[in-house]
C-alpha cells in the first residue's frame, strides 16, 4: 500500500480513514494528454481534475455541481475507477482502489454503481430489459435460474415498473421509464454507493420529479449513498445533504445546501446562484445577475493563483488584490462543515450579491398544494396569509382546515 | 408516489384554492380566443385556429390543434410546455417551416403585421423570413454551417434582404457582432463556427436573427444547450436588444423560470392545445389549470426549503393521433370529474386581465373555483 501510494505521486500525508466516510478522495488528479502531429506526441495536458480532496459520508447525498467542463463527471468516474487517476488516491471503505488487482476490483465494483445521464445511449437497444438488469447479477454470480428471475422482477417493482416488462426492449419505453431501467440495473448488485451522473438532465420537468423522488425514496429504503453530479443548482439543492461546487477542476466551495445557498463564501458560487432562474416573476425582478467576463479559461493552462480571479467580480471590487493572482486559496472553514476556497470569503459574505432573489420566506407557487403547505407548516407570509384569509370563507364545500 | 396521510384529496381543496378575487370573477363565461381581443392594430402577430398535422404511417398526428393567440409589437410572449406539446411546431408553422411532407398546416390563419402569412407565395415568404422574422434555435452548432465563416453567414441575410453594398454590409455585421458582445468583431469575421464557444455561437445566432431589423424573433429553447451563467448572459442580451429595437419575441421554453423572468405573457401548451394563458404575474400568482399546478409543484426551486417531496404528474401525455374529445389532461389530473372525461373545456376567462384557462374545475361555478 505504501509503495503504491508513493508511485501514484500522492502527498505523503494522507488523512487516516474515518469509518463515517464511504469514499475518501485525496489530492485526486485526472489529466488527459493532448496529442497532435503524425507521431501523436503529447503537446499538453488537460487538467480536468486537479488536486481535489473531499469525502462522501455514509448514507448522505453529496451534490457535485458546476458548469460543463469543470470536471464534475470526471470526478464521478474516477471515484469508481472508470477513469484511472493521474495522481492522488480514492479510498472506498478505507481501501485504496488503485491497489486492487482486477479480481478484487471487480468484487469492489459490486459495491459501487453508476447511473448515466443519457437514458437512450446507456441501454443496449438489442437487449431486453430482463437481460439488461440480469447481466450484472450474472457477472457477480449473485443468483441464477428462478431466483434470478425473481430478483429482476423485484427490481422492476422497486423502480416502479411492471415486472411483466422483462421481455421488452428499451425503445418501447419513454425517457423516464428508461432511466428507471438504468436505476434498476444499478441496484441489481445491491450497491452501497451510486454515482448519479446527471440522471435527470435529459428528462421533461414532470418526469424529472418522478425520478428524483424515486432516487430519494430508494436511498432511504436501501440505505444508499449518492454522489449526485448535476449542473442544475435547484435540483442539487433539493436532493443533497451537502453540496460541492466545482470550477475549472477544483472544488471551490462545499457545505450543507442551506449554508452554501444562503451564505456562499465563494464569488463563483454567488455568480452561479445569481444566474438561476426562479419560476416567480416577483423573485425574478429582484434578481441581480453577476456578469462573469468572458468564458471559462482553458483547463490546459489554468490561471495562476485563484483560478477564478480572471472572471471574479469580487477581485475587481476589491481593487485586484495581489494574493488572488499569486496564491492558490485552499478550502477554508467558514462555519462548521462549510468551506470555501477564497482569500476574501469574508468580504463576499458582507454582500447579498447573487442571493438577493433567493428568499425562502417568500416562495410563492400559487398552486393549491403550495397554499396548503403554507398553512400546514405555518410558513405563510403576510401576503399569502391575507390572501388565504380573504379566500377561505368563499368555499362552497366545507373543507376541513 | 403514493399519497401519504398528510396529503390532501381534491375534495379538501376548494376553499383555499381560490386565490382569485371574488368580485372580478363573476364576469364572462363565454369562450374567447387566447388573446381575448378581436383584430387589433397593436398586434404584430395574430394566430387563429391554427392546426398543424403530421401525416405518418401510424396515422395523423395533430401536433398543433386549434391554437389561437396574439403577440403585440415589442412584446415577449412565452410558449411553455413539455416535449411534444406542440410549442416548437407552432413556431415553425408561423414561419411556414414545417417539414412537408409529413407535416402540413391544415387550417387556421396567421396574420403577421397585416399580412396573411399562409396565403403568401413561397418567394414572398422567403423575403418575410429572415427579414421580418428572425430565428434563434436551441443548438447553435447545428444551426450554423460549419464550412462557412460566420462573417459570410451573417452577411448572407443582409445582402439578401437589405440590398447593401459589400462594404456597408460588412460594417453592419461588425456593428452587430459588437452589439451582441463578441470581442474584436472585425477580426472574427473570418472565423468558422467551431472557433467559437457555445455561448459565443449563440451570440452569433442572435446577430444573424437581428441582422435585418426583424419585427419578431422566434426563439426556440435558445439557451437549453448552454450553461447557467452563459444562459443568463444570452437571455439578458435577448431582452436588452429586443427592448432597444422594439422587437417582439416568441420565447419557446420548457423552463418556467425563464418564462417568469423574460416574458410579458405566457401561453401554457399541453397536447397540442393552449391550456392556459395570461400575464406572467397572474399566471404564476394564481394559475388556473391543474397541469400548470403540476408543473410548478414538480419543480425543485432554488429558493425553496429543502426536503419537501416533489409533487409529480403521473402518467404520460396522450398520443396526438386520435385525441379524445375530452380534457386532454384529464387522465393525469387528480381533480378530474366525469365531465372532464366526457367533454373538452374551452379556454374561458378567469379573474385576471386576459387570463384564460381550459379547465372545468376552475371555471366560475366549477368545483375548484
Amino acid at each position: 500500500m505504501d509503495q503504491l501510494t508513493a508511485s501514484a505521486g500522492a502527498a505523503p500525508s494522507i488523512r487516516p480513514h474515518d469509518s463515517k466516510n464511504i469514499v475518501e478522495v485525496d489530492d485526486l488528479k485526472v489529466y488527459f494528454p493532448i496529442r497532435a502531429g503524425i507521431f501523436k506526441t503529447v503537446k499538453g495536458t488537460v487538467k480536468a481534475v486537479d488536486d481535489v480532496t473531499f469525502e462522501v459520508r455514509r448514507g448522505e447525498t453529496l451534490g457535485l455541481v458546476g458548469e460543463s467542463g469543470c470536471g464534475k463527471s470526471t470526478i464521478g468516474r474516477a471515484m469508481i475507477r472508470l477513469r484511472e487517476p493521474s495522481g492522488g488516491t480514492v479510498r472506498f471503505d478505507g481501501i485504496d482502489l488503485n491497489t486492487l488487482k482486477s479480481g478484487a476490483l471487480r468484487k469492489m465494483r459490486r459495491r459501487m454503481q453508476i447511473i448515466f445521464q443519457d437514458p437512450y445511449g446507456s441501454l443496449d437497444p438489442r437487449m431486453t430489459v430482463g437481460s439488461i438488469i440480469s447481466e450484472p447479477i450474472e457477472t457477480h454470480h449473485l443468483a441464477d435460474g428462478e431466483a434470478k428471475k425473481e430478483r429482476v422482477a423485484d427490481l422492476l417493482r422497486i423502480v416502479g415498473l411492471d415486472p411483466n416488462y422483462v421481455k421488452r426492449y428499451p425503445h418501447e419505453f419513454s425517457g423516464g421509464q428508461r432511466q428507471r431501467i438504468g436505476v434498476a440495473r444499478a441496484l441489481a448488485v445491491e450497491p452501497e454507493f451510486i454515482v448519479c451522473d446527471e440522471p435527470i438532465s435529459a428528462l421533461d420537468v414532470s418526469i424529472q420529479a418522478q425520478v428524483l423522488n424515486l432516487l430519494t425514496d430508494l436511498r432511504g429504503r436501501l440505505g444508499l449513498t449518492y454522489l449526485f453530479v448535476a449542473h442544475d443548482l435547484s435540483v442539487v439543492k433539493h436532493i443533497s445533504d451537502r453540496v460541492a461546487v466545482m470550477y475549472l477542476g477544483k472544488i471551490v466551495e462545499v457545505g450543507p445546501p442551506d449554508l452554501v445557498y444562503s451564505a456562499p463564501g465563494h464569488p463563483y458560487t454567488r455568480a452561479l446562484l445569481s444566474a438561476v432562474p426562479v419560476p416567480d416573476p416577483v423573485a425574478e425582478r429582484k434578481r441581480r445577475r453577476v456578469i462573469l467576463q468572458g468564458d471559462v479559461p482553458s483547463p490546459v493552462n489554468p490561471p495562476p493563483g485563484c483560478r477564478f480571479h480572471t472572471r471574479c467580480w469580487l477581485y475587481e471590487r476589491l481593487g485586484k488584490p495581489e494574493n488572488c493572482r499569486t496564491i492558490e486559496p485552499p478550502l477554508q472553514v467558514m462555519t462548521t462543515d462549510h468551506r470555501a476556497a477564497c482569500h476574501w470569503a469574508g468580504e463576499a459574505l458582507k454582500t447579498d450579491v447573487g442571493i438577493a432573489h433567493i428568499d425562502q420566506q417568500l416562495v410563492r407557487r400559487g398552486t393549491p398544494e403550495a397554499a396548503l403547505n403554507l398553512l400546514k407548516t405555518g410558513r405563510a407570509t403576510e401576503v399569502t396569509e391575507a390572501e388565504l384569509a380573504a379566500e377561505a370563507p368563499a368555499a362552497d364545500t366545507g373543507a376541513p382546515l | 408516489m403514493e399519497r401519504s396521510e398528510g396529503d390532501v384529496s381534491a375534495a379538501d381543496l376548494p376553499s383555499i384554492i381560490d386565490l382569485a378575487p371574488d368580485e372580478a370573477r363573476r364576469a364572462q363565461t363565454e369562450s374567447v380566443t387566447a388573446s381575448g381581443t378581436k383584430r387589433n392594430a397593436d398586434k404584430l402577430l395574430e394566430v387563429r385556429g391554427l392546426k398543424t398535422q403530421f401525416f405518418t404511417a401510424d396515422g395523423v398526428i395533430q401536433a398543433v390543434d386549434d391554437v389561437s393567440f396574439d403577440v403585440g409589437y415589442g412584446e415577449t410572449l412565452g410558449l411553455v410546455g413539455e416535449s411534444g406539446c406542440g410549442k416548437s411546431v407552432t413556431a415553425l408553422s408561423i414561419a411556414r417551416l414545417v417539414p412537408d411532407p409529413p407535416g402540413r398546416i391544415v387550417a387556421g390563419q396567421i396574420m403577421f403585421d397585416g399580412i396573411d402569412v399562409l396565403k403568401l407565395s413561397n418567394e414572398a415568404m422567403r423575403k418575410l423570413r429572415g427579414k421580418e422574422i428572425g430565428f434563434i434555435f436551441q443548438d447553435p452548432l447545428t444551426s450554423l454551417n460549419p464550412t462557412l465563416t460566420i462573417g459570410y453567414q451573417i452577411t448572407e441575410g443582409i445582402r439578401e434582404h437589405m440590398r447593401l453594398s459589400t462594404r456597408a454590409a460588412r460594417d453592419r455585421v461588425v456593428e452587430l457582432l459588437a452589439k451582441v458582445g463578441i470581442p474584436r468583431p472585425a477580426d472574427r469575421l473570418k472565423d468558422y463556427p467551431h472557433q467559437f464557444s457555445g455561448g459565443m455561437r449563440q451570440r452569433v445566432m442572435i446577430a444573424i436573427a437581428l441582422s435585418c431589423d426583424p419585427k419578431l424573433i422566434l426563439a426556440d429553447e435558445p439557451t437549453t444547450a448552454l450553461d447557467v451563467t452563459i444562459q443568463a448572459q444570452i437571455l439578458e442580451l435577448i431582452q436588452k436588444l429586443s427592448d432597444e429595437f422594439g422587437t417582439a419575441v416568441l420565447m419557446i421554453t420548457h423552463d418556467l423560470g425563464i418564462a417568469a423572468g423574460m416574458c410579458d405573457r405566457v401561453n401554457v401548451m399541453y397536447a397540442g392545445r393552449i391550456v392556459e394563458t395570461g400575464t406572467v404575474d397572474t399566471m404564476f400568482e394564481s394559475p388556473q389549470m391543474p397541469y400548470a399546478w403540476g408543473l410548478l409543484d414538480s419543480l425543485p426551486r432554488i429558493d425553496d426549503i429543502r426536503g419537501a417531496k416533489l409533487r409529480t404528474i403521473e402518467g404520460l401525455p396522450p398520443l396526438l393521433i386520435a385525441p379524445p374529445d375530452a380534457c386532454r389532461f384529464g387522465p393525469r389530473c387528480r381533480y378530474a370529474r366525469d365531465i372532464c372525461r366526457e367533454d373538452e373545456p374551452e379556454l374561458t376567462a378567469r379573474a385576471g386581465e386576459g387570463h384564460l384557462a381550459r379547465c372545468w374545475a376552475t371555471e366560475p361555478g366549477g368545483w375548484i373555483s
